[in-house]
Order: structure tokens, then sequence, then C-alpha cells
């Protein structure tokens, strides 16, 4: 795929949910190798926008391509990593063979030593792991690591297809500041050196504002694209929320979104779910 | 020993129904469904005196019984937990039918039929005959063949099922499949050590591989290795001692390995744990 | 080889008052329905508690631990009772430490339904051992009314009442902790004491409702009853009465039942019970 041909466009989308429309009339488009923010309240649907892309939510209205194809088709070449996963203490499956089932976990049978491809598989899954920093652990039982290793682990699994799209949902609200940045930064980097685009939901733009491309901010059913500096504005921020709505600029540099409402909290929500 | 026939075919008929009920059983813990092997031990016992007292193969009636049950576990889906009143309660309502299939079939057949219920509930393997061997090793190798088959998708669906369905894994097709697998290989188990200690045959040596290592296949592997050690372990201290019952001897062997499995990891599960915290 | 319980069947002569006056000139009748008493009252207290800590299976497990209980105390010549106090017991124990030590929710499950393969291939190897023919097997495992001695029902009764007194001593502070343990630990409830506590009166329960119903069938008796209860209120006091009502009625419905016919105990007992949760809740669901 060239860089030219984008990775992920969407004309005038609509989801809806359990009988309430999520959001309608988003536009966007994100170019491959780009790092892009999905930004916005709580309950703004940007797990949905994930699922839209991944094809498991039906689009209500308008059309989306990913990776040239219907949502859905590309499943082999975008890898996901869904939101607030993290293993119970007494999971006893290692790192190396979760990482390992991203890339065969969906063919039948079992690995038998001796056959060819168990070499290329073995290889790739080290490579990956030393992508991420996470080979020193990555034999160590899930279970046992810390919030910031297993995030590293589930993000080689994401990439050990080669994906041409990465789908993060909220990969860092679980993490302390310092594992935020180490992530953060990770990500960044996975994006410049293996060429993928970098699709990231986070309701908290600081720890990544200086690495994104553009962003995309959901709130109120509708949707605003463009450079951070333009979108994150007390301008455009106040017309998509339809309600005035300040940025602030703390001494350390963090932007700050003060006056956006909560989305409102209808109780089927939470269980209208793909 | 070996040169007694019924012994030969214990041997033979244990040691593929122990590879199933291994593997089958490596995938009931991981998946933490260890309470639909009770469940499907009511369901078995009373399949079987369903069977009895229909005058039917007793073997297609536990197989019909605990596969459906298998697929009802898994419609249910999450309340099948071992908490869920509901759940209990009718399973146990299962095991009170089964009473009274006992009851009815004891009083309707001659004095020699009244051991039918101590072999549905505790297996007579030591009772087989060729065909019966034959029949529980051809049902042992689908079982078996079918579990390795879906092994690596069924390990990704149960792991990590948002990914595995991201990538188009048929998540709830397995489910189903699986909890049906489970029933067929509680059917095959309650020939050989009966229905009330199927249980121990699908959960102990899984628990103990489960222990042992955390790389998946070979847990599996390893799994059927201590069901299939068990069974000769209890086999043969049956033949040794004839007073001990030859399915008593397996779970013994089986919970056994398990125990020692548990103690010998019990340190590295503290150091872990204080690892964790940090 | 018909149950011994069907030698006793004399038949239905369709005359409750004629039936009934029959059912009370058998001794062993009415040990078993004061047992059966005895028995229902215990249950349905402590089954109510049960219920609403979500320990069912727990319960369900210590069930299993009285059959090997039973039958090594028969093996060994002592009365039976002993054996199964003194392995319920015992189970209670090593279920509270199960309970904190497992770290996966798998691990622990495992460990369980080992437990009870465990316990059932225990009593099955006693039963052998003991009998060489198994007689006696199916009364231990799925319950029978018949030969509950006088010696029996008052064990039955001083364990029920010690359990019983003990329950409504610490009722408030049991029901503060099972709804809200962090809330009452920090009110300086005993939350760990009371439900280790609670276990081992778990555990003697179970070992008198075994003695009725047999160590698989405690489940009938125990949870289903409380279960009923409480869907039809969430108000302790009389969910805990209802629990009991319904305990009662089960179990004097099924021995009668029982006795006027050649079906066992345990199936009356389980579908009565069953069939009563069944219709409350179809009956709310509507």
């Amino acid at each position: 795929m060239s860089r030219t041909e984008p990775a992920v466009t969407f004309e005038a989308a609509a989801v809806r949910l359990g009988g309430r429309t999520i959001w309608r009339d988003v536009s966007l488009r994100v170019a491959g190798g780009e790092f892009v923010a999905i930004l916005g309240p709580n309950g703004a649907g940007k797990s949905t926008l994930i699922k839209a892309i991944l094809g498991l939510l039906p689009l209500s209205a308008g059309t989306a391509t990913v990776l040239g194809r219907p949502p859905g088709e590309a499943k082999g070449r975008i890898g996901y990593l869904p939101q607030r996963r993290t293993f119970d203490a007494g999971t006893r499956i290692r790192g190396v063979d979760l990482v390992r089932l991203g890339l065969d976990g969906s063919r039948l049978g079992v690995p038998l030593p001796g056959l060819p491809g168990r070499a290329r598989t073995a290889a790739r899954v080290a490579e990956v792991l030393e992508l991420v920093d996470a080979a020193g652990y990555a034999r160590e039982p899930l279970g046992e690591l810390s919030g910031g290793e297993q995030q590293r682990l589930l993000i080689a699994q994401a990439l050990v297809r080669r994906p041409q799209l990465l789908l993060l949902d909220e990969p860092l609200d679980s993490l302390d500041l310092p594992n935020q940045a180490a992530v953060a930064a990770l990500v960044r980097r996975i994006c410049r050196e293996e060429k993928v685009a970098v699709l990231l939901v986070a309701h908290d733009i600081n720890p990544i504002l200086s690495y994104l491309d553009r962003v995309v901010y959901l709130a109120g059913g509708a949707a605003v694209e463009g450079r951070p500096e333009d979108v994150i504005s007390g301008e455009t921020l106040s017309r998509l929320y339809g309600a005035p709505i300040e940025v602030l600029r703390a001494s350390d540099g963090r932007l700050v979104v003060v006056g956006q409402p909560e989305a409102p909290f209808v109780h089927g929500d939470r269980h209208a779910h793909a | 020993m070996l040169a007694h026939e019924f012994m030969r075919n214990a041997l033979v008929a244990g040691t593929f129904v122990g590879l199933a009920c291994g593997l089958v059983g490596y995938f009931v813990v991981l998946r933490a469904q260890v309470f639909a092997g009770d469940a499907l031990s009511h369901v078995a016992f009373t399949g079987a005196l369903a069977a009895a007292v229909l005058g039917v193969d007793i073997l297609a009636g536990l197989f019909v019984a605990t596969v459906l049950g298998g697929l009802l576990i898994g419609v249910l889906g999450d309340r099948a937990r071992a908490d869920d009143v509901v759940i209990g309660s009718l399973f146990a309502w299962t095991l009170g039918l089964g009473v009274l299939f006992l009851s009815l079939f004891t009083t309707r057949s001659s004095a020699g039929n009244g051991t039918a219920g101590v072999r549905v509930l505790f297996g007579s393997i030591f009772g087989l005959s060729g065909s019966d061997v034959r029949t529980s090793v051809a049902l042992a190798v689908l079982a078996s063949g079918l579990l390795l088959a879906i092994a690596r998708p069924l390990l990704f669906a149960s792991l990590d099922t948002a990914v595995a369905s991201a990538q188009g894994v048929p998540v709830r097709a397995l489910e189903l499949g699986f909890l049906a697998l489970v029933g067929l290989v509680a059917a095959e188990a309650s020939q050989a050590v009966g229905a009330l200690l199927l249980l121990g045959l699908l959960a102990a040596p899984a628990g103990a591989a489960h222990r042992l290592t955390a790389s998946p296949y070979v847990g599996l592997v390893l799994s059927a290795l201590l069901a299939v050690g068990s069974v000769w372990l209890g086999l043969s201290l049956s033949y040794l001692v004839p007073t001990l019952p030859p399915s008593s001897m397996i779970i013994a062997s089986a919970v056994g390995c398990f125990t020692l499995a548990l103690a010998a990891t019990a340190p590295r599960g503290r150091a872990a744990g204080a690892r964790r915290r940090s | 080889m018909p149950t011994p319980e069907a030698a006793v069947f004399q038949g239905l002569s369709w005359n409750p008052l004629h039936d009934l006056h029959e059912l009370f000139s058998y001794p062993f009748m009415v040990n078993a329905l004061e047992a059966g008493t005895i028995v229902a009252v215990m249950a349905g207290v402590t089954g109510w508690f049960m219920v609403l800590r979500r320990q069912t299976f727990a319960g369900h497990t210590l069930s299993i631990i009285a059959f090997p209980g039973a039958a090594a105390a028969g093996l060994a010549g002592l009365p039976v009772a002993l054996g199964y106090f003194s392995f319920c017991g015992l189970g209670a124990l090593a279920l509270a430490g199960v309970a904190g030590s497992q770290r996966s929710h798998s691990g622990e499950s495992a460990a369980i339904g080992s437990l009870q393969a465990l316990a059932l291939a225990l009593g099955f190897l006693f039963v052998s051992l003991y009998h060489g023919i198994l007689i006696g097997l199916d009364s231990l495992l799925f319950g029978t009314f018949l030969g509950i001695t006088r010696g029996q029902v008052a064990a039955l009764l001083g364990v029920a009442a010690a359990a019983v007194t003990l329950i409504a001593v610490v009722a408030r502070p049991l029901l503060f902790a099972s709804l809200d343990a962090d809330v009452a630990r920090a009110g300086g409830v005993p939350v760990r004491l009371l439900g280790f506590g609670f276990l081992l009166v778990l555990g003697l329960s179970v070992a008198e409702t075994s003695q009725i119903t047999g160590a698989l069938l405690v489940f009938a008796l125990l949870v289903t009853p409380a279960a009923t209860a409480h869907q039809l209120t969430s108000r302790p006091g009389l969910g805990i009465a209802l629990s009991v009502a319904i305990a009662l009625v089960v179990t004097w419905l099924g021995l009668a039942l029982a006795f006027f016919s050649i079906y066992p105990v345990g199936f009356y007992v389980t579908s009565l019970a069953f069939a009563l949760y069944v219709l409350v809740r179809l009956a709310r669901a509507l």
C-alpha cells in the first residue's frame, strides 16, 4: 500500500445503537503512517468508532473504507487493542504465547515442532517483542506483570501481523504517568519506523499531544477533525459542543479543556454493544 | 497382570479415555468451566438410567444426555457459573430425577441388575467387553482429534475474546462446540470412572498441568500425560489390591498428582505475588 | 432389587385421616418426621444466609464431603452421625483455607472440583471395603427415612438448637458483613471471623441435612427453599421465616409421599422444592 492511499475514510457516517444515534455526519480521512488521536468525553462514541472501523458495528448512514475495502474485510491487516484489558492475577499464560496467538490464533490445529512455518513464526514474535522492548519479561505469566508491562505485550500482539493500521482503544488509561509517556513514545516510534497508521482513543490528550499528526474530536453526536492546535481550541470545541468551552494552557504546557458537559447518560447504552 | 483380558481391555480403554479427558480438561480449567463438569456428571447419571429404564442402550442414552447438557450450559452462557442458584437447582433436580429412574429400574428388573446404579455412578472399567473397548477408543480418538483441531482458535477465544473475534475467530460457535465436546468426553469417562467421578478426571490432571507450566501447548500435552498416568496407576493399584475399586484409585492418583503439583509450586506462587505488588 | 422403602408400601386408602394415622403408627416414620422437621428448620435458616452470601457451591461441595465421612464411620464401627459432623467440620475448615489461598478463579475451581471427586472416590472406597456388596450406598447418597433412631433425633436436635441459636445471636452483624463487607469491617464487625464461623455452621447444617436427603441431594433442602424465599421478599426476618416454612412443607410432603409410594424420598424432595422455585420465578416474571 502506498503512502498516499488513505488508511481510513469516513463520509457522512452514522451509527445507531439501541435505538439511539451515537454520532452522525462524521467525515474523516486518516492517511497512511499518520498518528491520529480520537478524543472526546465519556459516552461520546469513541469505542463505537473503532468498532465501526473494524466492521463489528454496521453504519446506519454514510460510507466508510478501511485500507481500501469496506469495514470488516481487511481483518488481517489491522492490529487491534481493545479497551481495558487486564489479566487477572492468576492468569498463567505467557506474553510470548499471547503475542503468538495474534499471529496464528485463528488457524486450526496445534503448532507442531518441526513444521516449516514454526521457525518463521518464532522469529517474527521475537522481532516484535524486541520492537516494544518487552523481550525481558515475555516468558513470565501475564498475571504477574505490571500494567505497563502487560500493555507493551498487548501492543506487540497487535503489531505481530505487520498491520497497516493500528487501532488502540484507551491504551493509556490504566497506566501511571511515566508509563503513559513511555507507551506514547513507543507508539509514535512504531508509527514512524513501521509506517503504520495509528488511531489511538484517549480521553486525555496530554500524554500524546506532542506526537500527534491529527486529532478527531467526538462530542455531542458530531465530530471535528484537523490538526491538534486547530481542533483543541475554545472556538472549535464550543461550536462542537454547542456550549461555551475554554481551552487553557497550564504552566507546564498541558492543555486543559474546561466546561464540557458530560454526554447524557442513557441506561440502555451500556448494554448496547456488538 | 497383562495376561488377563479384563485388564488389557481396561488399560486400552482407560488410556484413550484418559487422553481425551486430559486434553479437554485442560480447556475446561482454562475457561473456568469446572462447574460444567459437575453439572454434566448429574446429567450423565440421569441419562444413563433413563436409557436403562426405557430399554435403550446405556451408552447412547449417556451420550445424548451429556451432549445436550453441554449445549444447554453453553446456551445459558454467562449464567452457567458455580454460584448461580438457578443453574445449581436445575442440575440438582436432574440428579433427583436420576434417583427416580434408578429406583424404577431396580424395581423393574431382576435381582442381578441391582448393581446397575453403582456401575453408572462409579464406573465399570473392569467389566468392559471387546466391543465396549472399541467403542470407547473410537469415541475418544474422535474427541481428541476434534479438540486438537480447534485447540488454537479455542485458546485464542478463551484468553482474548475481543481480539480473536476482531480477527474473525467464530467465538460463539467454538464455545458451544467445546461444551458439546465436554459432554461427549463426560459420557466416555462415565463408563470408565462413573458419572460421579468424571469431574475428577477432567479437573485434577488439568489443574496440575496449569500449575506446572504457563506454556499452553506444553500444558495441553502434560494434562493428557498426567491423566493417562493416573489411569495406569489407578488400574495397577486396583489390580494389586482387589478390594480397592479402580475408579476410586484412578481419581485418587489424579488428585494426588494435583496436590503434588500444588505443593511443588507453592513457593513460586508466593514470590510472584510479591513481585506483582511492587 | 427393590429399595428397602418399597417393602413398607401399604397402599393409599384415599382417606386422608386414615392414611395419616397409618403414617404416624410407625415409630420409624415418626422419627423420620421429627428428624425432618429439625433438619428443615436448620436448613431453612442457614440456607437463607448461604444464598445471600452466594456460597451455594461451597455448600454443595461440603455436602459431598459428608459422604466419605459417613462411610468412614460405618467402616470404623462408629456412629454415622459422628462421621458426618467431623468430616463436614473439617471440610468447612478446608474450604475456608482454599478460599483464601488460591489467586485465580480457575485454579480455585479446579481445586474444589478435585476435592469433590476425591471425597466421592474415598466414600466409595470406604463403602466397598465395609460392605463388599454395596448396600447402603443408595441411602448414603440419596437419603432414606428408614432406620432413623431416637438417638439420632436427639443428636440432630442438639446440634440444630446450638447452630440456630448461634446464628440468631450474630444475625445482625452477619447480615451486615454479608451485604457490605468493607463497610462492616470499617464499622468494627469481625468479617473474617464471621465468615469462618458461618462456614462451620454451614458444615454442621450440611451434615444434618445429609442424614435425611443423602449427600448428593442436600441442595434441595438447603438452597432451593432459601432461593425461593429470596425471590419472594428481600426482608430478612420474613425471608428466613419463609425459607423455613418452605423447607418444612417440602420435607413433610416429601416424606409422606415417599412413604405411600415406592419412589425414593430424594426424588420427591428435590422435585417439590424445584417445582415451587420455578413457579415462584415464573409468577414473578409475569
